[in-house]
């Protein structure tokens, strides 16, 4: 303990090297530091954590969290906790003037984070160790290099040693010695981390008259290796990640689709409003939240939970409005029901700016779906993809067990095979159509829900996912729920494995030329109904 | 039955009715003077002493009326605000609004509409489609037209004039600063865009132009997405990749709703400002009213002016928008804002009236003369001059940083006001084209310099 602790010391005073810690060198830091340019700042933050680190320590602190401001009379002063510290002595004092806070911009910003990772690679906590050790990597240079090459050893954790020996070793690589350079190239042959690959391929494929910049070959032979563990790791890196991305547009695709599928698919209605319930679903989310925030930010966290039976409650309800209404004097008269279902939209459309204004309205994530899990260096998967994922397993099973476990289900299917004969059978056809198209519409609520998470929330939010909603519906064969599961992921799969070769706009061109052959090939979709049902 | 269809039918229409929006044309048509009106019904004849008719063509309804709705009530601001002066040369300015609703062939036609209508000028257009659209109209039929909105250059209008910001008035100054130290010296470059003109022909530009400062082909990215595009995980992780080893930032063009899906990703997949800075263009204070900042704070932005600038000219220019939103109950009252493009809107029916009142007639000949040199004090705070040559505005240039909130924090700005070049020095094509319409050379895209020696 008490080594580590002197060793410690003994790193910082290294770092420091001129270890003349005078209060006129962290005078001249912190003139720099709150000086206008944010070029002379850069500076200033390195010259202060050289001066004084322990001092630079709780001054650097309060200059990430926006707590160091400047007065009138150009001291500089931190505001931390209650207190108002002068930054030069750490000791209270009372400023005069108009005080100012010292702003960062993205390049003050960075070289911060980088001073801050040094001074705090010898903190108590072993995250914040890990922490730094792992920002160090990101800002590889020589003062870095030698202050880990003090603390590496000393250094209890494993992770943070393990990233510590990386951040070392990216700059070892660029060293005179060869001996260094050997050192490195084997320190980082399992590290795999994905960020070393221009550096390798730089150092070992020759340049176009055959010149190799790594000149030892013993040292390029081993690189060599390196290089293709990393490569490896970057092509299978590459793999999950489509799939995993192609799942989660696969399951908008689906989530946005699954309430076509019950409203076309099953009922034989081109509904073109569709794309509208699931603008009322998101508009349902934006409501709630409002009313909520009203209430205190802590409850309007959750307010999720009260958004999904609010909005299908009421694509609901407008759903059998809209039935009764319009859609039942039009059954079987598939291009008025097109007509109108498109003049229903534009309402709808008009409706929405009319009460909630043209403007896209906020819907901001809440702070448990906001950043993502870190599967694999740089393979980030948000939390709102995965939300969204299982969610849309939730959503398909609910509609199973509607379907096939209740007796309205049994009704739904039994009137959308044939419905003379289950008329026949004192099944009121009517109603059962009521609750189908209700239940389509509370579905694209509950689809509106989802992507009110992931995109934007405005009037014209169902325009953009119409066409696909059908086209998902299309290919996985009309009346087929598994079909239009299967092909929600299969067509949301096929994008991603594109776009990454042949770029987005592409990408979806692309996968319309392929439809196009496909409804060709097989123009009842994947699963086409059979027997009696599908004659009609 | 019947009768539910026909209940049914009449509650559609009467929404439909309902819906015709707050703020559409007939209401402005109606609120213009009544008295200079009759007056001009009187003596139909002598148009010199009737109300000057003043053209606004901005979408009201569709895609784009998210943004132009804001152009046209500060354009009616302005027109309102010179009439309470006692408008030009004695008369009355009558502004006379109709909406393109984001359909660019319509725009050709309400133009043509509104020069037949004999209005003197014409303040209108966002998208460089629209204006594509309209150009050859307002050429053939000598109308005048200000264009208030930042574009992608390569073009010269003897018909129109340019407010809004050529490439090396946003575009040339926000990649400089982010190759600049003070930028964080970025070597490694995103550009990335929706599939349309206005973002092809930037980066078409920034390629020339990276090309020219020595950066690499291998080290310029170049991706496009189609409108409406929501899904960018595999963008962003493939800029993640593509930024490993070397300082990067990303140059964006991606218009309008598809910000919010990049800038979302973004945040989720870790990348923040401070590793990879993403400058936008497209991005401003109205835009930025209907999302959630957060995963935005710490992005840039270029723009010719920022509601934040600190003058008494732009807290002059704020108060009397914010009055005029309250007076006439405009929707969302006191969160309305003020942006780049309703500045050049502002401006440049300033300068047109400065020019009408020179001229003394609002003859589109005379009037284009008296344009060229024309100079008005912005809410920047500096003096902004229409150039006597091409047609375009000079501009001061600021970059910003995207606050909580939705405003931006200025950290660079040039010293002044500068030069608009249409026809980029770094395109090959248009390196030698000269746009000079000052008499009597009159010229848009001539390749050869100005004749002399003979």
């Amino acid at each position: 303990m008490t080594r580590t602790f002197l060793l410690t010391i003994a790193a910082l005073f290294l770092w420091a090297s001129q270890a003349s810690a005078g209060p006129a060198e962290v005078d001249q830091a912190l003139a720099l530091l709150s000086s206008e340019t944010h070029v002379d700042m850069t500076r200033g933050i390195a010259d202060l954590a050289v001066a004084d680190p322990d001092k630079a320590l709780v001054v650097l602190t309060a200059l990430e969290a926006g707590e160091l401001k400047k007065d009138g009379r150009g001291v500089v002063f931190l505001e931390t906790d209650g207190k108002v510290l002068q930054a030069s002595s750490l000791e209270p004092t009372t400023p005069s003037g108009n005080a100012r806070t010292i702003a960062l911009n993205n390049t003050s910003r960075r070289a911060l984070s980088s001073t801050l990772s040094k001074l705090r690679l010898t903190a108590k906590r072993v995250d914040v160790r890990l922490e730094s050790a792992k920002r160090l990597t990101e800002y590889p240079d020589e003062e870095s290099a030698e202050l880990i090459r003090t603390l590496i050893d000393a250094e209890k954790n494993a992770d943070v040693r393990r990233w510590m020996a990386l951040a070392l070793a990216k700059v070892d690589l660029k060293s005179e010695d060869a001996k260094l350079r050997m050192q490195a190239a084997k320190s980082i042959q399992d590290s795999d981390d994905i960020s070393l690959e221009p550096d390798l391929k730089a150092l070992v494929v020759p340049d176009a008259k055959g010149h190799y910049l790594e000149k030892d070959a013993a040292v390029r032979a081993e690189l060599d290796r390196a290089l293709q563990s990393v490569q490896r790791r970057i092509f299978f890196i590459n793999i999950i990640a489509n799939t995993i991305y192609g799942l989660s547009l696969g399951s908008v695709l689906l989530l946005a689709a699954l309430g076509l599928a019950i409203t076309f698919g099953l009922m034989k209605v081109i509904n073109m409003a569709h794309g509208e319930m699931l603008m009322l679903g998101a508009y349902s989310t934006y409501f709630v939240r409002e009313r909520l925030l009203a209430a205190g930010p802590e409850v309007a966290e959750y307010y999720l939970v009260l958004a999904i039976p609010f909005a299908f409650a009421t694509t609901f309800a407008m759903g059998v409005l809209l039935e009764r209404l319009v859609i039942r004097h039009l059954y079987g008269r598939p291009l008025e029901t097109l007509l109108s279902t498109w003049g229903l939209s534009l309402i709808l459309i008009q409706l929405v700016r009319v009460v909630f204004g043209a403007q896209n309205v906020t819907v901001a994530n809440p702070d448990w779906l906001s950043g993502g899990v870190e599967l694999m260096p740089a393979l980030v998967v948000p939390y709102s993809r995965i939300a969204v994922l299982s969610f849309t397993l939730l959503v398909v099973a609910f509609v199973w067990f509607i379907l096939r476990g209740t007796s309205v289900g049994l009704k739904v299917r039994a009137v959308t095979q044939n419905r003379e004969i289950a008329a026949s059978l004192g099944i009121a056809t009517r109603r059962v159509d009521m609750w189908t198209f209700g239940l389509g519409s509370g579905l694209a609520g509950l689809g509106g829900v989802a992507l009110s998470q992931l995109g934007n929330v405005g009037p014209e939010l169902g325009q953009q996912h119409i066409i696909d909603s059908f086209v998902v519906v299309v290919v996985g064969g009309v009346g087929n729920i598994l079909g239009t599961v299967i092909s929600g992921f299969g067509l949301g799969l096929a994008n991603k494995i594109l776009e990454p070769s042949v770029g987005a706009v592409m990408g979806k061109i692309l996968l319309l030329v392929l439809l196009i052959f496909f409804i060709q090939w097989r123009p009842q979709g994947l699963f086409a109904l059979k027997g009696r049902a599908a004659e009609n | 039955m019947n009768k539910l269809v026909r209940l049914a039918s009449v509650a559609a229409l009467t929404l439909l009715g309902a819906c015709k929006g707050p703020g559409e044309a007939p209401k402005e048509e109606a609120k213009t003077d009544a008295a200079p009106k009759t007056e001009e019904k009187a003596a139909p004849k002598k148009a010199d002493t009737g109300p000057i008719k003043v053209g606004i063509l901005h979408s009201l309804s569709g895609t784009m009326a998210i943004s132009e709705t804001s152009l046209k009530d500060v354009a009616l601001m302005t027109i309102e605000s010179i009439n309470k002066k006692g408008g030009i040369l004695g008369r009355k300015l009558e502004p006379i609004v109709v909406d393109p609703a984001s359909d660019w062939p319509l725009f050709a036609e309400k133009a043509r509409e509104l020069i037949q209508q004999d209005v003197a000028v014409v303040f209108g257009c966002w998208t460089s489609v629209s204006r594509k659209s309209v150009l050859p109209v307002f050429e053939e039929l000598n109308g005048l037209l200000f264009y208030p909105v930042q574009y992608e250059g390569e073009e010269s209008s003897y018909n129109v004039f340019y407010t809004g910001a050529a490439p090396n008035q946003q575009a040339i100054p926000a990649v400089e600063y982010l190759m600049s130290a003070e930028g964080g010296g970025a070597k490694r470059w995103v550009l990335l865009g929706t599939d349309y003109v206005y973002p092809r022909t930037t980066n078409k530009i920034l390629q020339y132009f990276l090309a020219a400062k020595g950066v690499a082909k291998e080290d310029i990215m170049e991706e496009y997405t189609p409108f409406g595009h929501t899904d960018y995980q595999t963008i962003v992780s493939n800029v993640k990749k593509f930024a490993a080893g070397k300082p990067t930032a990303v140059v964006s063009t991606i218009n309008g709703d598809s910000n919010v899906p990049f800038y979302k990703e973004l945040a989720n997949q870790g990348l923040k400002a401070t590793d990879i800075p993403v400058v936008a263009f497209s991005v401003g204070e109205e835009e930025l009213r209907g999302i959630d900042t957060k995963p935005l704070e710490g992005h840039l932005a270029a723009w010719n002016y920022f509601m934040s600038i600190d003058t008494p000219e732009n807290a002059a220019f704020i108060k009397e928008w914010k009055e005029y939103v309250a007076a006439n109950k405009l929707p969302d009252g006191d969160k309305r804002v003020t942006n780049d493009p309703m500045e050049a809107t502002y401006v440049g029916i300033k300068m047109w009236a400065q020019a009408v009142a020179q001229a003394g007639t609002t003859d589109v000949n005379a009037v284009r003369q008296a344009v060229a040199g024309q100079v008005v004090k912005s809410p920047s705070g500096f003096e902004m001059k229409m150039d006597e040559k091409n047609h375009h505005l000079h501009k001061p240039v600021y970059i910003g940083e995207i606050k909580a909130g939705g405003q931006f924090n200025i950290v660079w700005k040039t010293e002044g006001p500068i030069r608009a070049a249409p026809w980029s020095e770094f395109v090959p094509d248009s390196k030698n084209k000269v746009a000079d319409w000052q008499y009597p050379w009159l010229c848009g895209n001539c390749t050869a310099a100005k004749a002399s020696g003979f």
